[in-house]
């Protein structure tokens, strides 16, 4: 085994070393994920579960087809709270995301955006309207800078804290009803609401949302309570744990972005196809950070957009690989790709030059220094099968 | 006896012999530790057959969910086989590392490159000291 897989894998701490990083953070769930086997490796500065002995395709399948458990602590938590009530927090966060986030109703998420004034993403976030406050989510790489932002930008009335909890997936087409045994009333929820439920003797926020394509929920639950749920979940004879290996796969084959890859500060949420998070009146306000640019770009199309690909044959083409057209020519770049369980074979996401996008296309990928066939197809590669 | 040696890159030689005395090709895998740091592979991209290796060349490609990575030859020769059923079933990789998921067989150009690599002892304490 070469030193590249062996640099790769310390990379990503993919081994079952002792983390000798001091400062590794750990989620409260994180002896229960040793006690299951799991290979553990660092994740945004998180020593968080890879897979557990089953393996990653084992645990995307039984996502795909049953209920799997992903613990997503890792991810921050903010409690956002302002003296003059909602419709002034409302206001102020929507001067940092393009999302309706004024419309939201009691119990909706909102998948949205912090953009940057070049219209580039500065996290993907969800917001939640919860009874009193509003919950807002981001990326564990993005924490600190999540909450500088809304901190520097929010005005004095509105505070930020950032939540001790942990956040527990449960996802696959067998989520609810497992979840209903302990829940009833979750069978009323809707995809992108949640609301308030005892779980374990804990106060739980669970909201109908996930990061697979499939139906599930997330559970939000103060970092002391969490052992209590996770294992009260685990207990349920449909429900395995599954890692973040799986979690990559079943978001790739969803079509979903990661951030730092598929998104970051240079790429625009209408280059990343999420225009559709950005509703007609935040459209005509204009008032979001980059309004600029994003509208002109969803008038004008933006020089780039992201595609899915399928290669040809079983090799697996990664972030980084060159995307050419069958002439040679450079035209855009993989920002995620690899094996797609569902799918059986290997799938790719990546931002190719507007001019060149005709679904079906044929494409040369470079990888290792050859050149791989690909079909330029939309996306989600695995339709998603959420409850709306 | 079973001759085995092995590579700090995780690479394993089990080598054919005649009375006690290597007789010249062998047949290279990755160990069962190799496996589960990769993980589910699923793809291997083989030599082909009269490649001529030095010592440390790249002779085969795997892809696991995680990660890519190469196996490197751990002694330099000529490739006389190749496991053309890890084209179809590159987890047999992951399910018998040391048996039927080998990867090449390669006739040695020079028995002394044997001379660098770990014993079945010695690899022992190598991977028990990297946990």
């Amino acid at each position: 085994m070469h030193a590249r897989a062996r640099v790769r894998l310390s990379e990503n701490q993919v081994s079952q070393k002792k983390p000798v990083n001091r400062s590794l953070k750990q989620t409260p769930l994180c002896s229960l994920h040793k006690t299951l086997g799991a290979r553990m490796g660092t994740f945004a500065g998180f020593d968080m579960p890879i897979n557990y002995p089953t393996g990653i395709i084992a645990e995307h399948r039984h996502c795909r087809t049953a209920a799997s458990l992903f613990d997503v602590s890792h991810m921050s938590q903010f409690c956002i709270r302002g003296s003059n009530g909602l419709a002034e927090i409302a206001a102020a966060l929507e001067l940092m995301v393009p999302g309706d986030i004024q419309g939201l109703r009691l119990g909706q998420l909102r998948y949205t955006m912090l953009t940057n004034d070049q219209g580039g993403v500065i996290d993907d976030v969800i917001v939640a309207r919860v009874a009193n406050h509003f919950h807002l989510i981001g990326n564990a790489s993005r924490s600190k800078t999540d909450k500088k932002i809304l901190c520097d930008k929010l005005p004095a009335s509105i505070s930020v804290t950032q939540l001790d909890r942990a956040l527990i997936a449960l996802q696959g087409p067998k989520a609810e009803e497992v979840l209903v045994r302990h829940m009833p009333k979750l069978r009323t929820i809707n995809f992108m609401y949640g609301n308030k439920f005892e779980l374990a003797g804990a106060e739980c926020w669970v909201s109908r949302s996930g990061y697979t394509g499939e139906d599930g929920f997330e559970i939000s639950v103060p970092a002391n309570q969490a052992v209590e749920v996770a294992e009260l979940i685990l207990d349920e004879e449909e429900v395995k744990p599954a890692g973040l290996g799986a979690r990559d796969s079943l978001r790739l084959e969803a079509g979903l972005c990661l951030y730092g890859h598929d998104l970051n500060e240079t790429i625009t949420p209408i280059e990343a196809g999420l225009h559709w998070t950005i509703s007609r009146r935040r459209r005509a306000q204009k008032n979001f950070p980059g309004a600029h640019k994003i509208l002109h770009q969803l008038i004008e199309g933006p020089k780039q957009q992201r595609i899915g690909l399928q290669p040809a044959g079983n090799i697996l083409v990664r972030e980084g690989a060159k995307i050419n057209d069958t002439n040679g020519n450079n035209i855009g770049t993989v920002t995620s790709g690899g094996f797609g369980p569902t799918i059986g074979g290997p799938i790719a996401v990546g931002y190719i030059a507007k001019e060149k996008i005709h679904m079906g296309a044929c494409l040369k990928l470079r990888v290792r220094n050859k050149e791989i066939e690909a079909a330029m197809t939309s996306l989600p590669f695995v339709q998603h099968r959420y409850r709306k | 006896m079973v001759n085995i040696r092995y590579t700090t890159e995780h690479e394993w030689i089990r080598l054919e012999q005649s009375s006690g005395e290597i007789v010249g090709a062998g047949i290279v895998g990755i160990t069962d530790y190799a496996q589960q740091q990769l993980g589910d592979i699923v793809f291997v991209e083989l030599p082909t057959l009269g490649a001529v290796l030095s010592q440390g060349d790249e002779a085969a490609v795997i892809e696991s969910v995680k990660a890519a990575s190469e196996l490197y030859s751990p002694v330099g020769g000529e490739v006389v086989a190749v496991n053309e059923n890890l084209t179809e079933q590159p987890a047999l990789v992951n399910t018998d590392p040391a048996g039927s998921g080998w990867f090449v067989k390669i006739r040695l150009s020079d028995t002394n490159e044997l001379n660098g690599l770990m014993d079945e002892a010695s690899y022992r304490a190598f991977v028990d000291d990297l946990d």
